[in-house]
């Protein structure tokens, strides 16, 4: 996997496994990858996935059963979804106004292409 | 797992290499030991597997003093070198050859790297590249299973895809009890696995820390005006505006950059030290 360079690794993995649960490639109480397997696949230190998992199992978005692994939370996929709406909000969205008022761009003309792009993507 | 006290060492009476360096370290974990060229790193991991004794303080690698050269010591400690010599047979004669020293030598692992790394198994060692050659070793190492594997410049020489599967390999094989120590400045190829930083400067181990502690501590960032950022400690300029190291009062989770924190370690040592203290 390619990581950036500006968010810690293991942040980033945890990230990984979030967009996985969202858009259900791993579902919800089935079994994720093992920390071993993850680490292989993303050529990273088994230690650096654990602490990923453990971050996870924090936010209550994986869980683990004893000696079977770890497993997706039944209502990971809508709780990923309402902290990373938070974030977008909290945190990209002043970045976009900023850029914005930078170039004189009204809010309004965002609308019109919002719409088009939705069209767009629905055709 | 290594446990060296007030070592010192040189190769001449006069001019010591090391001298009074302490080092302890623990299983489970892949160390990058970095330093500058001449530093010491080799003597260094020359000394821990029992190639080179000290001249002063002690040296203890799982309980034992690698000087004693124990047979039991040797066969759980294995030195990956970065220049490899071997003898003109197959693959096949050398693991006969070799093996054996290693009472964990697992065959059918060996073959795995070495499908993995793409070398054709009936070749003769010396028929091979060096990149090839590498393989093969790097192969060898790992399936020594040894508890204590000490790794020399490990990617130099490999091509790109190799590199890929040098770290895949590696993610999968190493075990809490066994210790990786990787000496390199491939940073960039490695700096997924490393989990501790090792550096060897003035003749000892200035830091040995944690990548997570390292983190903690300092936040590593890209930023155009080097005004954004309150302490900065070092910065580079890079081609939009400044790479910067810079302490970490935000508690931002920055991703180390180890080329970075090298520089900015050996240009402010006492600023970058005092963090850790």
């Amino acid at each position: 996997m390619d990581f950036n360079n500006t968010q810690a690794i293991y942040l980033q993995i945890a990230d990984y496994v979030c967009d996985k649960i969202q858009l259900k490639v791993w579902k919800e109480d089935e079994k994720i990858p093992s920390v071993r397997e993850l680490a292989v696949m993303l050529e990273v230190n088994p230690n650096t996935v654990m602490r990923s998992y453990e971050y996870l199992q924090h936010q209550e978005i994986i869980y683990t059963k004893r000696g079977m692994g770890y497993f997706a939370q039944a209502n990971a996929a809508k709780s990923i979804l309402k902290t990373r709406q938070q974030q977008f909000m909290n945190e990209e969205l002043p970045l976009l106004f900023k850029k914005m008022q930078l170039l004189s761009i009204p809010v309004t003309e965002l609308q019109n292409r919002y719409e088009q792009f939705i069209n767009q993507k629905n055709n | 797992m290594i446990n060296i006290k007030n070592l010192t060492f040189g190769y001449r009476p006069k001019q010591m290499v090391l001298e009074n360096l302490n080092l302890q370290i623990k299983p489970g974990h892949i160390y990058g030991l970095l330093g500058r060229n001449g530093a010491g790193k080799s003597s260094l991991s020359h000394n821990i597997c029992g190639l080179l004794f000290p001249v002063s303080g002690t040296c203890q690698v799982s309980g034992e003093i690698p000087a004693g050269r124990d047979p039991k010591f040797l066969q759980q400690v294995y030195l990956l070198p970065e220049e490899i010599y071997l003898p003109n047979v197959s693959i096949k004669s050398y693991l006969d050859i070799y093996a054996p020293f290693y009472p964990a030598f697992d065959r059918d692992m060996f073959y795995r790297f070495i499908l993995e790394f793409d070398i054709p198994k009936e070749h003769k060692l010396q028929d091979m590249s060096y990149g090839q050659k590498k393989k093969v070793m790097i192969s060898f190492a790992l399936a020594t299973q040894a508890k204590v594997l000490l790794m020399d410049e490990p990617t130099n020489g490999l091509d790109i895809p190799s590199k890929k599967q040098f770290r895949k390999i590696i993610a999968g094989v190493i075990k809490d009890d066994q210790l990786i120590i990787i000496s390199t400045h491939q940073v960039k190829d490695l700096d997924s696995l490393i989990d501790y930083v090792l550096i060897l400067e003035d003749k000892q181990i200035i830091l040995n820390q944690p990548v997570e502690n390292i983190t903690e501590k300092l936040a590593f960032k890209q930023v155009i005006n080097l005004d954004e950022v309150a302490s900065p400690i070092y910065n580079e300029g890079a081609l939009k505006g400044y790479a910067v190291v810079a302490i970490n009062h935000k508690k931002e989770n920055s991703r180390l950059d180890m080329e970075m924190f090298f520089n900015a370690l050996l240009s402010e040592k006492q600023l970058v030290l005092s963090q850790f203290n």
